[in-house]
């Protein structure tokens, strides 16, 4: 449902683009001190609800984890959900309103340190890169399709948010020169396991269902979700991910990144 | 424990079991699902004395019918209708005795579209996620009832019969919709004139509606601006609207993230109303107060 081609109308200025190249990978940290102060937008959401938007997914991304910290901390305000978007946290179902009015005056104030990723454990999905989509795909990223492959599997990805259905993450780490528009033509089927590419993001279908996504590949051992398991949700938002080729010899590697 | 307890014997054109729902997931994917109507599930319950997340039936329109295994107690809510035990008229909004091998029928409804047939015990179906409410967008919890499905019941209360009630309180359907809402977070997506459509419109509840959204038919919203948002999170009662301009409002089966702008929130006071408003419906938004958001 997402559609990465609003990129451009959240407004984002140009200047903080540069960390989104994954060649930068892991030294996202050119403003270590500016944290988010006074980037980040509030809007309310009915009576109990805040939306707080934020100029880049990294920021995005960082804040997720700040509430996330605070809320195990038990400084957070009670908040029934805490949804990350692609640019936006979404808090629902605050106690009271006043609470909620409370918290978006605090907000703008906060610290909230860049990602660091480096404290929890990588999710690894392995990958037949066999996709219908990896001849159109290669000619977007103007490469041979074995390189799709490894360029995909060469690159650390978090779940920037889910949606879609349960267990579907929105996973981001891609560089920007590898965004690609989703199919023109929606399938009307695509299976369990596909992995795809839509803008800036892959995901893995969790189940059969209909999609745009451009397929290039099928991680069949992994069970996205599965309700009589606890968690049910293999990938929830802020997990780190990576993807293992099935086949090729080129699991191991993978040295030049992007 | 759970005991096969009901055969479907008609399930109507949708039948599902429901409770409060599954909150706090959203951040999965997982939508909040449960009872639309939740004052006349929670009605039920009470005059079973069931706890208020035991399991119901949601029906629609058509109703539903059910031969007991074994005697069972049970209530119908929500919309009215007739209510029949083996062909004899029985009350509606009042606790039922079924004897066993008796049907126990729900009528279509008079007025309204989901009525709400509680059993004392409750409903029993596997847990997804502490929740048994079927959620029709993402296919979580029990498949919609079909003719010849059996249901079990939980077990009875131990304080037995609750007290009788000369008359439970319930809300008439709507005649017409009146919503209160609150602007954004979106509304900065549409024109001046385009806000004023959604407060001065003429709308009316389409047939095309569902447990996932109330749809309206009427005059589109004018946009500021054309285009999707990035993904956001999406809320129970938002008032979303695609493309082409038309309202949809956001019931308990609604996706979790979305990428059209949501105008405004109903407020949560509504959502028990819009669950039985029929296709045709007329619909009015009323500003709830507070300034627009945006810069």
């Amino acid at each position: 449902m997402s559609t990465p081609a609003a990129r451009a109308a959240a407004g984002a200025p140009a200047a903080v683009s540069a960390p989104a190249d994954g060649s930068a990978a892991g030294t996202a940290t050119q403003i270590p001190h500016q944290a988010a102060a006074a980037r980040l937008t509030v809007r309310p959401v009915g009576t109990d609800g805040l939306l707080i938007e934020l100029d880049t997914t990294e920021r995005t991304e960082a804040l997720h984890a700040e509430l996330l910290r605070r809320r195990a901390a038990g400084t957070l305000t009670p908040v029934r959900e805490i949804v990350p978007g692609a640019r936006t946290v979404l808090l629902d179902g605050f106690a009271a309103p006043q609470a909620a009015r409370r918290l978006a005056a605090e907000l703008p104030g906060w610290e909230v340190p860049p990602l660091t990723g480096g404290d929890t454990a990588v999710v690894e999905i392995p990958v037949r890169y066999d996709g219908p989509d990896l001849p159109e795909v290669a000619a977007l990223w103007g490469v041979p399709e074995d390189e799709v492959a490894r360029i995909h599997a060469a690159t650390e990805y978090r779940v920037a948010f889910c949606g879609f259905a349960p267990g579907f993450g929105y996973l981001t780490g891609l560089g920007e020169r590898y965004h690609v528009p989703r199919r023109a033509t929606p399938r009307t089927r695509v299976p369990t396991g596909a992995v795809g590419l839509a803008g800036g993001y892959t995901g893995i279908y969790p189940r059969s269902s209909p999609g745009g996504w451009q397929l290039i590949g099928t991680a069949p051992d992994t069970v996205l979700w599965d309700t009589r398991r606890c968690p049910a949700a293999l990938l929830s938002p802020g997990t780190r991910v990576r993807f293992v080729p099935l086949d090729g010899a080129e699991s191991a590697g993978g040295g030049h990144g992007d | 424990m759970a005991t096969e307890a009901l055969h479907v014997v008609r399930a109507g054109a949708l039948t599902t079991v429901q409770d409060l729902g599954r909150p706090g997931h959203a951040h999965l994917g997982v939508p909040h699902s449960g009872a639309l109507d939740r004052a006349a599930h929670r009605l039920a319950n009470r005059l079973l004395g069931n706890p208020e997340t035991a399991a119901t039936l949601e029906t629609t329109l058509t109703g539903c019918a059910v031969r007991a295994l074994r005697p069972v107690l049970a209530v119908v809510t929500g919309a009215p209708c007739r209510v029949t035990v083996d062909g004899r008229p029985a009350a509606w909004g009042q606790p039922v005795p079924v004897p066993a091998g008796a049907v126990l029928d729900v009528g279509a409804a008079t007025h309204g579209v989901r009525s709400y047939v509680g059993f004392a015990g409750g409903v029993e179906a596997e847990e997804v996620l502490g929740s048994r409410a079927t959620d029709l967008l993402s296919g979580l919890g029990p498949a919609p009832l079909r003719d010849g499905d059996t249901l079990a019941l939980g077990a009875v209360p131990p304080r037995g019969r609750p007290a009788a009630a000369d008359a439970a309180p319930w809300v008439a359907p709507p005649r017409e919709l009146v919503l209160p809402v609150t602007l954004g977070p979106r509304d900065d997506w549409f024109t001046p004139h385009g806000l004023r459509t959604l407060f001065t419109g003429d709308y009316r509840v389409s047939a095309a509606s569902n447990r996932i959204g109330l749809r309206l038919e009427g005059p589109a919203l004018a946009r500021a601006r054309d285009g999707e948002l990035a993904s956001e999170g999406m809320v129970l009662g938002a008032v979303q609207v695609p493309p082409e301009g038309l309202p949809v409002i956001f019931l308990s089966d609604h996706p979790t993230t979305g990428g059209y702008p949501v105008v405004g929130v109903v407020h949560p006071s509504a959502l028990d109303a819009m669950a039985q408003a029929r296709p045709g419906t007329p619909v009015r938004f009323t500003p709830m107060g507070g300034t627009p958001s945006g810069r």
